[in-house]
């Protein structure tokens, strides 16, 4: 007697300890996020904001901006995400091999520690485009790498011991890739997957941050389960999916190489405790071989972190016929939508359309486009959610086997994968944009197990009549339009930064850092890094003073170009010296550029 | 059915032609090949170096870029080809190629093992020929018979 009741007694000591450690990683993390001397996510805090309440670093100050240290990577490819910084250390990560570097603030950058996984090689070339890492995650004194292999490794973030390790996927058998940032929320590690072009069956999972056991799976296509959808309680646009929402929108059992890759960002709204991501391209790119909605690729889920299901969804892109993934950034942000004060999510998609939602419950409240260019759809419907497309501009409407021309945007979509930034003091939202337009030829192609399963194939070039390939943008969602707009020579595909000092940085495929006055769009400080930027800018302090950081390593998509420049645009449209070769302007090479202001 | 044994015949055919490589005199096979393709007005080809664009485009240019002009981590191939032979750039299809080193993370997958691939690989080849001598220019070819 005496002893069972010791023993329960035992058990429940236990369990407020388990419970209260796990309670901890989420509020120690968001405390921590609020300390705008630290970067703690990368994506600055669980809104996805990138925003900073930093000004030392000002419209009046920006101009004294010069670089303080560097520190080169040792790795050329692209280098994608950005540095974290916890207290006196920063965190960064590199494309394959997927080294991972804490760096004493203390000490100009010296190395504290280092990791570097053995990786099997063979995952290199079943990365779709580079071997790019988005960036590592901290929580309950962890860092969390996922690495090229699909293993999620958690690092003791003082002395970059391994406490756990597990494997996520199956790369060379199936063609699965880890790309993206972990998210930590309360007591599990989040984590997507890349594989889009190998025909893989995309899922978020969850991990229990205390021993990387699997806490839940929930898939982009397949039966309710696979899913985690109930039928009657899951909804898009404020009505439940019904039964069967994700098989019935496919043909036989092609949902089994249905995509839906997971390889963007992840965001968290801890009072309605839901998390919000993006699903990728369905299946192959040829959308003749895959008849109906395919759902639910090109998705934004709202899922409960605790179990997986699924509260809410929407599908932006139903039968893509254009690789517009959905996986960029979800912002979560309390501003007005049309006057009205509402809590919103807003996704500036690769399809051109800004949307913004109700983050509580799904409903769409305004999507337009935020590049002019975009022409595959002419609106979206807010009450279906559904676009309404442009036939001539719709390779699946045009059938396989027809080159469909002059498509806005291309493949790579308005913009990609680089995070773009809200601040909450001018309630607008600084997008990194591509400019790019694209020739579009779907055929048939089969499916091979880890071989890619693309069956398209495509020519790119800039807007007809322009040459710039990006633009750094200024929208506004409360009247759903875009306020100021600078052109880039190429595709803008670095990650914004905007703080309390009123001002905005980000990167260009060239090596610019810039600083730009956030009310204008007026260019207050450049400096050229030793290659292209496509990494996230992020600002600290470090003994009072702030810096801004960010990792220069021109690859990835953006790389595609490097060599070649983009197809000269279709003839008899006009663009004069549209033609352009990124590889005269930088070449390879990882470095972390850190900036302070001069005293 | 018909692509494996076919695969598996260049494989033994690669190793031998490497081997003997070795010893002989490099041969200039390169331009004493017959051109594989026909091009017409700039841009019309012929059905073979059509598909061979495509198919490019399917399983190649995500590393090799648009055109075959190479990208920040994969080789020219308009460049590649001006060197190596048609057996050279079949093994290189159907085996992959390693290069992997403290300065190099080079890897190119087999395609051995997808039908596409070697149901296309003439085809790849006489695309890649006709951009590599200069036949062809950038861009999207039109068909011939089209």
């Amino acid at each position: 007697m005496r002893k069972s009741l010791a023993r329960s007694v035992c058990v429940a000591a236990l369990a407020t300890v388990l419970g209260s450690a796990s309670a901890m990683a989420n509020d120690e993390l968001q405390k921590m996020s609020g300390d705008p001397s630290q970067w703690v996510m990368p994506l600055g805090n669980y809104s996805s904001q990138r925003f900073s309440e930093l000004k030392q670093i000002n419209t009046r100050t920006a101009k004294n901006l010069h670089p303080v240290w560097t520190f080169s990577t040792g790795v050329l490819r692209g280098h994608e995400g950005g540095p974290l910084v916890i207290g006196d250390t920063m965190y960064i990560s590199t494309p394959f091999p997927n080294t991972v570097f804490a760096l004493d603030l203390n000490n100009n950058g010296r190395i504290l520690w280092k990791y570097e996984p053995k990786q099997d090689p063979n995952v290199i070339p079943v990365m779709c485009c580079d071997t790019v890492n988005r960036g590592v995650a901290y929580g309950d004194g962890m860092i969390f790498l996922h690495q090229a292999d699909t293993t999620l490794v958690a690092l003791d973030a003082k002395t970059g011991k391994v406490v756990w390790s597990v494997k996520d996927g199956d790369p060379i058998g199936k063609g699965e890739t880890g790309t993206s940032a972990p998210l930590v929320v309360k007591d599990k590690v989040l984590v997507g997957i890349s594989g889009g072009e190998f025909g893989i069956m995309g899922r978020m999972t969850a991990y229990n941050i205390k021993d990387g056991s699997k806490a839940w799976t929930a898939y982009s296509s397949g039966p309710d389960n696979m899913i985690m959808f109930d039928p009657n309680k899951t909804t898009e646009l404020g009505k439940p999916v019904g039964a069967n929402s994700s098989l019935a929108t496919w043909q036989g059992d092609q949902w089994k190489n249905g995509g839906g890759g997971t390889w963007g960002w992840i965001s968290y709204d801890p009072k309605l405790n839901l998390v919000y991501y993006g699903s990728g391209n369905p299946g192959t790119w040829n959308p003749t071989q895959r008849p109906g909605d395919n759902k639910w690729s090109m998705t934004i889920f709202a899922r409960d972190p605790d179990t997986g299901m699924a509260k809410w969804v929407y599908q932006m892109t139903p039968h893509d016929q254009w690789d517009y993934d959905g996986v960029n950034e979800m912002i979560l942000a309390d501003t007005e939508v049309h006057g009205k004060m509402t809590h919103a999510l807003v996704h500036f998609d690769r399809n051109g359309f800004a949307y913004v939602l109700d983050r509580a419950t799904g409903k769409l409240l305004q999507a337009n486009k935020y590049d002019p260019a975009v022409n595959w759809a002419s609106k979206i419907d807010l009450a279906t959610g559904r676009p309404v497309l442009v036939d001539k501009y719709g390779p699946g409407v045009q059938g396989a086997d027809h080159n469909t021309k002059g498509v806005c945007p291309a493949a790579l979509g308005s913009k990609d994968e680089q995070p773009s930034t809200y601040s909450p003091i001018t309630h607008v939202f600084y997008v990194p944009t591509n400019h790019v337009c694209m020739d579009y030829e779907p055929f048939k192609v089969s499916y091979t197990a880890g071989q890619p399963f693309v069956g398209a194939t495509l020519s790119m070039y800039p807007p007809p009549g322009q040459s710039n390939l990006g633009n750094f943008i200024a929208y506004d969602v409360n009247q759903g339009r875009i306020l100021w707009s600078d052109p880039e020579t190429f595709s803008v595909w670095s990650g914004a930064l905007s703080t309390a000092g009123g001002v905005v940085a980000y990167g260009t495929l060239d090596g610019y850092l810039k600083v730009v006055d956030a009310k204008s769009g007026h260019l207050l400080y450049k400096f050229k890094t030793p290659s292209g930027i496509i990494g996230n800018v992020n600002t600290f302090t470090h003994d009072g003073k702030q810096y801004l950081a960010v990792l220069s390593g021109v690859g990835g998509w953006a790389g595609i170009g490097m060599a070649a420049g983009l197809t000269e645009d279709t003839a008899g449209l006009g663009a004069v010296g549209a033609y352009k070769q990124l590889s005269n302007y930088t070449q390879l090479g990882g470095v972390l550029t850190v900036f302070g202001l001069s005293n | 059915m018909i692509a494996m044994p076919r695969s598996l015949i260049l494989l033994g055919c690669a190793a031998t032609l490497i081997g003997a490589g070795a010893w002989l005199a490099p041969p200039s096979r390169a331009a004493e090949e017959p051109k594989p393709y026909t091009v017409k007005d700039g841009n019309k080809v012929d059905e073979a170096t059509y598909k061979g664009y495509l198919y490019y485009g399917d399983l190649c240019m995500r590393c090799h870029g648009p055109d075959g002009l190479g990208s920040s981590y994969a080789p020219n191939l308009t460049d590649s080809l001006k060197t190596m032979t048609k057996q050279q750039v079949e093994e290189t299809i159907i085996n992959g190629r390693k290069n992997v080193n403290s300065a190099n993370d080079k890897v190119m997958p087999a395609f051995g093992f997808n039908q596409d691939a070697v149901d296309n690989i003439d085809n790849i080849y006489a695309y890649l020929k006709a951009r590599s001598d200069g036949a062809l220019g950038r861009g999207h070819p039109e068909h011939l018979n089209q």
